[in-house]
């Protein structure tokens, strides 16, 4: 006998989500984390970070927020995890590390580090954002160079004074490049392609119009090129007022560069394309405001009139190299994405790359599922308003696989 | 006729079977790796001529249908017989055919017609630094701009689109705006 039908590893927004859905089809299971629940949320998010969407694209099924226009900090999210946990009754093991996740004919073994459960189903929710990923040039960095992990940074004061190099353009990138220049470090900032966005068009929030016009919604047969949309970075946009684009962050001082291309010799080098990756941004940005400026029209919504940022403003004299080994470059901080990490499965279920295969969360192997990963089913798979809508489709799939399997 | 009957648009650019390409290239990533070559002769001078013929990829050796022949030089200013084009000349003219031909290929693949597209591009460049006057002046360019001049059945918005996806895959953009690394060797 199973220890019990399915295991979700994983205690965050996608696996309580699952629970609740394997619960409301009377699906035994557990869900097991190897902290608490929201495990991430607690401890590898910096003090001032506010969610990136507002509190109402984060509720999860059955909960409400007194400011649904607000901006949670991540232990609010945390407190909402909770009581979304309570509200499922579900049997959360947490503490529980898997080390291991094999299977045999009809079940899987997930070996933890107090004991083995067996189960028909496996859940993987341990999200899209494991490690960081951190690029091959990093071992040129100089040794006296201290590097930065964004799931690492707390505060600016433990970031040393002097001059910092944030790589990579993401929602974290311009965050911490405001942060770290507000704090009075020397930010150089190098940019890659990179999504902007603003915080409010024609007076609403940026995620009502990605909402309401659909595209958060586009299921992943509906994307043009997802290979490439896969690999974009987060928009740049930050919880609350602040606009965090690039002209915003070369108002306060920060020196913004070309794509971090190369370091040799102890000087970093720099991409010459920026006005390019940045003129290609914009573009995508004023397609999505031109779709919130039809959408307004057909629906007859009375909207104030279009207020769209201004276009980048390259700096007059690009700077294509900065040396690392002059003292004045006391940090690095690489804001070059995150990657999920599944080396428990001791399973055949990873192509050439190593990369998980799956087909809309539904792995090769019957019986495991994966979920939480960028373009996983839709657009806002990895989006915490993601995570109920593709727990119910696989929640779904694996009730009947269980019935199957069950009649073979 | 065009060949494929859905198509409206031609701008005489096979996507079908650059299409195809990619696809069969994906599959066998070696036959994707390619060597590209120029010989190159002093003839008198700064006057020299390059000859471009052979070139590896898909797994053997290629070959132009002809060999081409560019003369390069410097014009009287530089007190030279000027019989052929500069060499940063030759890098800006390299640009501007890549850039332009992605802009054909991209339009093909968008539906877009064109009617005309004329690049321009200029170079600035400091002579203090090829003449040694001032060793913290680069050699090459300092800046290089490239305006698109663009007549199709498109929007602006459209044609802005083709000249940002031509940009993203262009080698020679790539091999200007990024560090490389040049091995130069005699033997």
């Amino acid at each position: 006998m199973p220890s019990t039908s399915t295991i979700i590893i994983g205690a965050g927004q996608c696996g309580l989500c699952m629970s609740r859905e394997l619960a409301s089809r009377s699906i035994d299971h557990i869900v097991i984390d190897s902290g608490e629940i929201g495990q991430s949320w607690r401890t590898e998010r910096w003090d001032n970070l506010r969610m990136l969407t507002p509190n109402w694209a984060n509720l999860l099924p059955g909960m409400s927020h007194p400011e649904p226009d607000g901006f949670m900090a991540p232990h609010e999210f945390v407190s909402q995890l909770e009581h979304f946990a309570d509200s499922t009754g579900a049997d959360i093991r947490t503490g529980t590390r898997v080390l291991r996740v094999t299977r045999n004919e009809t079940l899987f073994q997930v070996h933890c580090d107090n004991g083995v459960l067996t189960a028909r189903s496996v859940v993987l929710a341990t999200g899209a954002a494991a490690r960081p990923i951190v690029p091959r040039l990093a071992q040129h960095i100089p040794e006296e160079i201290s590097q930065i992990m964004p799931n690492r940074y707390r505060t600016s004061s433990d970031v040393a004074e002097g001059g910092v190099l944030v790589v990579g353009a993401s929602a974290t990138g311009v965050q911490l490049t405001r942060e770290l220049q507000l704090a009075g470090r020397q930010v150089t900032l190098a940019v890659g392609n990179h999504v902007r966005l603003p915080r409010k068009y024609r007076g609403r929030d940026i995620e009502h119009w990605l909402t309401v016009t659909g595209v958060l919604d586009q299921m992943t047969n509906e994307i043009f090129d997802l290979a490439r949309a896969m690999k974009l970075p987060s928009p740049q946009l930050m919880g609350g007022r602040e606009s965090v684009d690039l002209n915003a962050l070369q108002a306060l001082g920060v020196s913004v560069v070309g794509r971090l291309a190369a370091v040799r010799d102890g000087i970093a080098l720099f991409s010459g394309g920026l006005a390019h990756l940045a003129a290609a941004a914009d573009l995508k940005m004023h397609r999505l405001f031109d779709l919130a400026d039809r959408w307004i029209e057909e629906n007859g919504v009375s909207a104030p009139p279009p207020d769209r940022p201004t276009a980048f403003v390259l700096p007059a004299d690009p700077i294509l190299s900065l040396p690392l080994n002059d003292g004045r470059i006391r940090s690095v901080v690489w804001a070059t994405g995150f990657a999920p990490d599944f080396s428990i499965l001791d399973l055949p279920v990873f192509d050439q790359r190593g990369h998980l295969r799956h087909d809309g969360g539904v792995c090769a192997v019957p019986g495991l599922y994966v979920l939480g990963l960028p373009f996983l089913r839709r657009r806002r798979s990895h989006h915490i308003s993601g995570a109920a809508a593709d727990a119910r489709d696989l929640g779904s799939h694996l009730a009947s696989s269980l019935k199957a399997r069950a009649a073979a | 006729m065009t060949q494929v009957q859905t198509r409206s648009v031609d701008n005489g650019v096979d996507v079908g079977a650059l299409l195809e390409a990619r696809s069969a290239l994906e599959a066998a990533p070696e036959a994707a790796q390619f060597t590209w070559r120029a010989k190159c002769e002093w003839i008198e001078g700064v006057h020299s001529r390059s000859s471009v013929e052979t070139f590896y990829g898909l797994g053997e050796e290629q070959k132009h249908t002809q060999a081409f022949l560019i003369d390069a030089d410097h014009p009287p200013q530089f007190a030279a017989s000027d019989e052929g084009v500069t060499p940063v000349e030759l890098v800006l003219s390299g640009l501007a055919s890549c850039l332009t031909a992605g802009v054909a290929t991209v339009a093909q693949n968008r539906n877009i017609q064109l009617h005309s597209v004329n690049a321009t591009v200029e170079g600035d460049m400091d002579l203090a630094g090829i003449l040694g006057i001032d060793s913290d002046v680069r050699n090459g360019f300092h800046a290089i701009r490239v305006n698109f001049d663009i007549k199709a059945d498109a929007t602006a918005d459209e044609i802005a689109g083709l000249v940002a996806q031509s940009q993203k895959r262009s080698a020679v953009f790539d091999i200007i705006t990024n560090p490389g690394s040049v091995n130069v060797t005699v033997s």
